[in-house]
């Protein structure tokens, strides 16, 4: 999908996503040239459609994880189905009060989650993860339910 | 008013739908980079024995050295990881894939019987409104994230376990860049032949290329030649008849066929 503001003829630019945390999604758009800012809104369904494409309005922001759609949405999955064992953590290190909250995480979809905050500790040179930099990273990355 | 329509509309687009769909399809072909052959176990007609038949041509084939895979591409109702000894392995995580579970025979599989709790059917996360619009885009995601982020490694051969029905099929079929070889297993009774035979000739019309029939739970209670008939009509070998209770050599000769 793309949006034009036809008044200037311009094709607008992805600005920013937000996913309110409702199952809806809001992005917004910009004309480069008058400035125009129009904001598209999903609801749950068609947000949900955009997801299971594995396909991220305004591009990806992180790497793609294995199996990332099936671990994000699989309902129902193995507690113990994964071992993680075998992943780098480098030298991020864990709060106690964020490991705490990554306990409440689905153990099928736990390791996953844990290591997209680890990277986004590693990536913005962040030697341990907080509950705050877990907010952070939630808002930034919009990983709505993690 | 001139509006312009979506095509004419060429500055760069920072979502890139369509260059994620895109790389997405890179990466199943990466992935299959070292998988020499890649053969659509179907049939079109259920309860016909193709995880059965999947299981054993696959050990077959494994007990002569070739290295193989088994795709449970049967989401609702995965039984090829049970059949294979691999139900209650750990799919190990690696940065970049998850490793399958080796099974019987060296067999490396993977299903969604690994992933789901036990007695749980497969659902997805979402609204329940209308989730009949995007059901069949996760499935389709779930298969595509089977093929592409599973570390398959060399194989000689992965095969993907369909469930009954054409769907799945061609979902398959698109994502691959070559259509697959497909491995048709039915029953001699004349009603699976015609299930069969609708599933077959989609197949045909996707680009696959068929290996041959496989008729199953012969010398029973089934009566027909459904087998004979979709061979003659489509010009195919019958690869084998399983009987009822079929001994090991069964399956060799089947694997030496393949």
């Amino acid at each position: 999908m793309k949006f034009l503001c036809v008044d200037c003829d311009r094709q607008m630019t992805f600005e920013e996503r937000r996913l309110p945390g409702d199952g809806t999604l809001a992005a917004a758009f910009r004309c480069p040239q008058c400035g125009r800012v129009v904001a598209m809104l999903t609801n749950p369904m068609e947000t949900q459609l955009v997801a299971s494409l594995g396909v991220q309005i305004g591009g990806r922001t992180i790497p793609a994880q294995p199996l990332e759609m099936v671990r994000g949405m699989v309902a129902g999955g193995k507690e113990d189905a994964f071992d993680e064992g075998k992943r780098e953590t480098g030298n991020v290190t864990w709060s106690a009060d964020a490991q705490q909250r990554l306990t409440r995480v689905p153990g099928f979809v736990r390791g996953m989650v844990k290591k997209i905050y680890t990277d986004y500790a590693k990536e913005r040179g962040i030697a341990e993860v907080t509950t705050a930099v877990m907010d952070a990273a939630r808002a930034e990355l919009g990983l709505e339910g993690m | 008013m001139h509006i312009r329509t979506y095509h004419e509309l060429t500055e760069p687009d920072r979502s890139g739908l369509a260059a994620q769909i895109m790389a997405q399809r890179r990466r199943v072909a990466q992935r299959l980079a070292g998988v020499e052959r890649l053969i659509a176990v179907m049939s079109g007609k259920g309860g016909v024995g193709k995880s059965y038949v999947t299981a054993h041509a696959a050990r077959a084939l494994a007990r002569v050295g070739r290295r193989v895979g088994v795709l449970d591409a049967d989401l609702n109702g995965p039984t090829a990881a049970r059949l294979l000894g691999a139900r209650d392995g750990r799919l190990a995580v690696r940065e970049d894939a998850i490793e399958p579970v080796v099974g019987a025979d060296g067999v490396r599989v993977v299903s969604m019987d690994q992933l789901l709790a036990d007695g749980r059917p497969l659902a997805f996360r979402g609204p329940e409104a209308e989730s009949f619009v995007w059901r069949g885009a996760a499935e389709a995601a779930a298969l595509r994230e089977f093929v592409a982020d599973v570390a398959w490694g060399a194989l000689d051969v992965l095969f993907v376990d369909l469930p009954p029905g054409l769907a799945r099929f061609q979902e398959l079929a698109e994502l691959l860049p070559v259509p697959p070889a497909v491995l048709t297993v039915t029953i001699p009774t004349p009603e699976s032949g015609d299930a069969v035979r609708r599933a077959l000739r989609a197949a045909l019309e996707r680009g696959a290329t068929p290996l041959g029939i496989i008729e199953n739970m012969t010398g029973g209670g089934f009566a027909g030649t459904a087998a004979d008939d979709l061979a003659a009509e489509f010009g195919l070998p019958v690869l084998a008849r399983i009987p009822w209770h079929p001994a090991r050599d069964t399956w060799d000769r089947l694997g030496e066929r393949l």
